[in-house]
C-alpha cells in the first residue's frame, strides 16, 4: 500500500451534455482527512461519489480519465460492489433503514453473507463503540434507528459504514443537517478515526474543514483550483480564487 | 411602468380596492356550502345503502324465518325449488373466497414484479411503456375481460383437463388479469415513494440492486404492498360479470379447481331478474348482497389497519 490511497488523474465528467468536472487529478493521502470545499454546484460532491463510483447511479453519466484506488484503475475492470466494500460513505442526511439499531449495523456484513450470530454481535459492538454512540443506544439495540435523533442516526449510519471493515471512508456534508453539538461529536468522531481510515469529507463549512483536516481541495466550477496541506490552504492561498472565496467574497 | 404614473397613484388617497372583506366573506361561505354538501351527499348515500341493504338483507331471516347458521353454512341451494326448500349459501361463499384469494395468489406475484420492473429495473422504458398499459388495462370494460375468458381460457382447460372448462380456475384468471393493473399500479405507487436516501445507503454498502430490492424496498414497503394486494381482493371479491361468465355456475360446492363453481355475486346477477319481489328467494338474495357489503367493509378495516402501521 503507498502513500496514497487515491490517485486521480485527468477526471473529466459529463451530466448529459453538461461537463461538471475538468480535468481533476488529485492525490489523496492514505489514513489522513482530506477536506473537499467550495461553493454550491462546483462539483465537490460529483467528485466525492465518483470514489465509490456511486455517481453511475445518475442517469446519462460519462467520464473519462482515471481513478487508481490502492494503485488499481477503478473505471476499467472494477466491480463497484467489491469498491463499495472498502470504500464507506456517510451521506449528507442520516439515513438508516427503517429496521432496528442492529439491523442496520450489520446491514453490509449481511449483505456479504456472514450469518455466524456471535460474530455479528462482535462486530455491532465494536462498530458502535468506533462510532462513539455505544452507550447511548447498548440497551435498545433492537429497536427502530428512525427513533433516534438525527445526531444519533447520523453516528449510526457512521458505525454501519465502518462495520464493513473499509479503508476508505467518504462523507459529503456529514453534518450539515445536525444541530452544533451533534455537529461537534461527529467532528470528534472523525478525528478519533483518521488513524485507522482514510477519510474524505465534502464541507460547505470553512470552519469545519479548517478545524478537521490535514489537506484541502478548493473546487470551483468543476476545477480543482488548489489542494494543499489545510494551514497553507487557509493562511496563505497560491490562488486569488482560493483566497476570495475562503474570506468569504463569494460562496 | 412609467413614473409618472407611479407618482399620480401613489400621492392620491384614492383607494381601488374598497371594501376588502365583503366579498372575501361571500365567496367562503359559498365554497364552503358547495362543498359541505358535496361531503354530506356522500356519507348520506353511504349510510342510505348500508340502512337499506342491511334492512333487506336481514328479511329473509326475520320475516321468513331462515337459520342463519344453516344460510351460511348449508350446501344445497334450491330457495323456489317446489318440494324441499334449502338456503344453504355456503357453495356461493366458498366460492367467493376462492376466486378472490386465487386471483390475489395470481396478481400479487405478477403485480408487484411488474411493479419493481417499472420502478427500479428500467425506470424510463419501464414507466414509458408499462404505464400506458396498465391504464389501457384499468379502462377495459368487465364484459370484454369475461369475454375473452370465455373464448380463450375456458376451452383451453377444457382441453387440458376432465372438467367442462368453466371453473374456478378460469375464474381466478380471468379475475386476477382483471385486478392486476390495481394490484401493480398502487405497487408501483408505493415502491416510488420509498426515499431514495435509504436506496443510495444500501447501494453505498457495497449491495447490488437485487440485495437492495430485497432487502430494503420491498421490506420497508410492505404494508403498503399488502394494501394494494387486499384492494385488489376488494375488487376481486365484488367482480360480477366477468367472473359469471367464465365460472359456471354450478350449485355445488366445487371439488376441483378445474371443478364449475359460483360466486355471491354470479348467483345474485343470474338469479335476481327471475324473483319476485318480497320473496324468500329474494329476500334471499338480498342476504348474499349483505354479505358482500359485509365483506367489503372487512376489506376497508384491514387496509386501515395495514396503513396504520406502515413505518416510512
Amino acid at each position: 500500500m503507498g502513500n496514497y490511497s487515491y490517485e486521480v488523474e485527468n477526471l473529466n465528467l459529463w451530466y448529459g451534455d453538461n461537463q461538471a468536472l475538468f480535468e481533476v487529478s488529485m492525490k489523496i493521502p492514505y489514513r489522513e482527512v482530506t477536506a473537499i470545499i467550495g461553493p454550491s454546484g462546483c462539483g465537490k460532491s460529483t467528485f466525492l461519489k465518483m470514489l465509490n463510483r456511486m455517481v453511475e447511479m445518475i442517469p446519462k453519466v460519462r467520464v473519462s480519465g482515471t481513478i487508481k484506488y490502492n494503485g488499481n484503475n477503478i473505471l476499467e475492470n472494477y466491480r463497484a460492489e467489491e469498491l463499495r466494500t472498502n470504500v464507506g460513505m456517510v451521506f449528507q442526511h442520516p439515513n438508516p433503514f427503517p429496521k432496528s439499531i442492529y439491523e442496520n449495523v450489520i446491514y453490509g456484513v449481511r449483505i456479504q453473507g456472514i450469518r455466524n450470530k456471535k460474530k455479528l454481535d462482535e462486530i455491532v459492538e465494536k462498530s458502535l463503540k468506533q462510532a462513539a454512540i455505544w452507550d447511548e443506544v447498548k440497551d435498545r439495540l433492537h429497536t427502530s434507528a428512525t427513533g433516534l435523533s438525527g445526531g444519533q442516526q447520523q453516528r449510526i449510519c457512521i458505525a454501519r459504514a465502518l462495520a464493513v471493515e473499509p479503508d476508505v471512508i467518504l462523507m459529503d456534508e456529514p453534518t450539515s443537517a445536525l444541530d452544533p453539538i451533534s455537529t461537534l461529536k461527529v467532528e470528534e468522531l472523525i478525528h478519533d478515526l483518521k488513524d485507522k481510515y482514510t477519510i474524505v469529507v465534502v464541507t460547505h463549512n470553512m470552519q469545519q474543514a479548517s478545524r478537521i483536516s490535514d489537506q484541502t481541495a478548493f473546487f470551483l466550477n468543476g476545477d480543482l483550483v488548489e489542494f494543499d496541506k489545510t494551514d497553507k490552504i487557509f493562511s496563505n492561498p497560491m490562488d486569488k480564487r482560493t483566497e476570495d472565496y475562503i474570506s468569504g467574497k463569494f460562496g | 411602468m412609467s413614473n409618472s404614473n407611479y407618482s399620480s397613484t401613489s400621492s392620491s388617497t384614492h383607494r381601488l380596492i374598497k371594501n376588502k372583506n365583503g366579498s372575501v366573506k361571500r365567496n367562503e361561505l359559498r365554497g364552503k356550502v358547495v362543498v359541505y354538501s358535496c361531503a354530506v351527499l356522500i356519507i348520506i348515500a353511504t349510510i342510505a345503502i348500508t340502512l337499506f341493504l342491511t334492512i333487506k338483507g336481514l328479511q329473509s331471516f326475520i320475516v321468513n324465518g331462515v337459520n342463519v347458521g344453516e344460510f351460511l353454512t348449508g350446501l344445497t341451494w334450491s330457495p323456489s325449488g317446489e318440494g324441499d326448500v334449502a338456503y344453504g349459501a355456503f357453495p356461493f361463499i366458498f366460492g367467493s373466497f376462492s376466486v378472490t384469494f386465487l386471483a390475489a395468489l395470481f396478481a400479487a406475484p405478477l403485480g408487484i414484479g411488474s411493479a419493481i420492473f417499472m420502478t427500479e429495473i428500467a425506470k424510463t422504458w419501464g414507466q414509458k411503456v408499462l404505464q400506458p398499459v396498465i391504464e389501457i388495462l384499468v379502462g377495459i370494460p368487465s364484459v370484454v375481460y369475461g369475454l375473452i375468458g370465455l373464448t380463450v381460457i375456458v376451452p383451453l382447460i377444457r382441453e387440458h383437463s376432465s372438467g367442462i372448462g368453466f371453473s374456478l380456475l378460469a375464474g381466478m384468471i380471468v379475475v386476477g388479469v382483471m385486478i392486476l393493473p390495481t394490484v401493480t399500479s398502487i405497487s408501483a405507487d408505493a415502491l416510488k415513494s420509498i426515499p431514495q436516501d435509504i436506496k443510495d445507503a444500501s447501494y453505498g454498502l457495497g449491495a447490488t440492486r437485487w440485495q437492495t430490492i430485497y432487502k430494503v424496498i420491498l421490506p420497508a414497503a410492505m404494508p403498503s404492498l399488502a394494501t394494494a394486494v387486499v384492494l385488489g381482493m376488494a375488487r376481486a371479491f365484488g367482480e360480477a360479470l366477468a367472473v359469471q361468465m367464465v365460472i359456471g355456475n354450478s350449485k355445488a360446492l366445487p371439488e376441483s379447481i378445474t371443478d364449475q363453481a359460483a360466486t355471491l355475486t354470479s348467483i345474485i346477477t343470474l338469479s335476481m331478474g327471475h324473483t319476485t319481489y318480497g320473496s324468500l328467494h329474494n329476500n334471499l338474495l338480498w342476504s348474499l348482497g349483505l354479505i358482500l357489503l359485509v365483506m367489503s367493509y372487512v376489506f376497508i378495516i384491514i387496509i386501515r389497519f395495514i396503513s396504520s402501521r406502515r413505518k416510512v
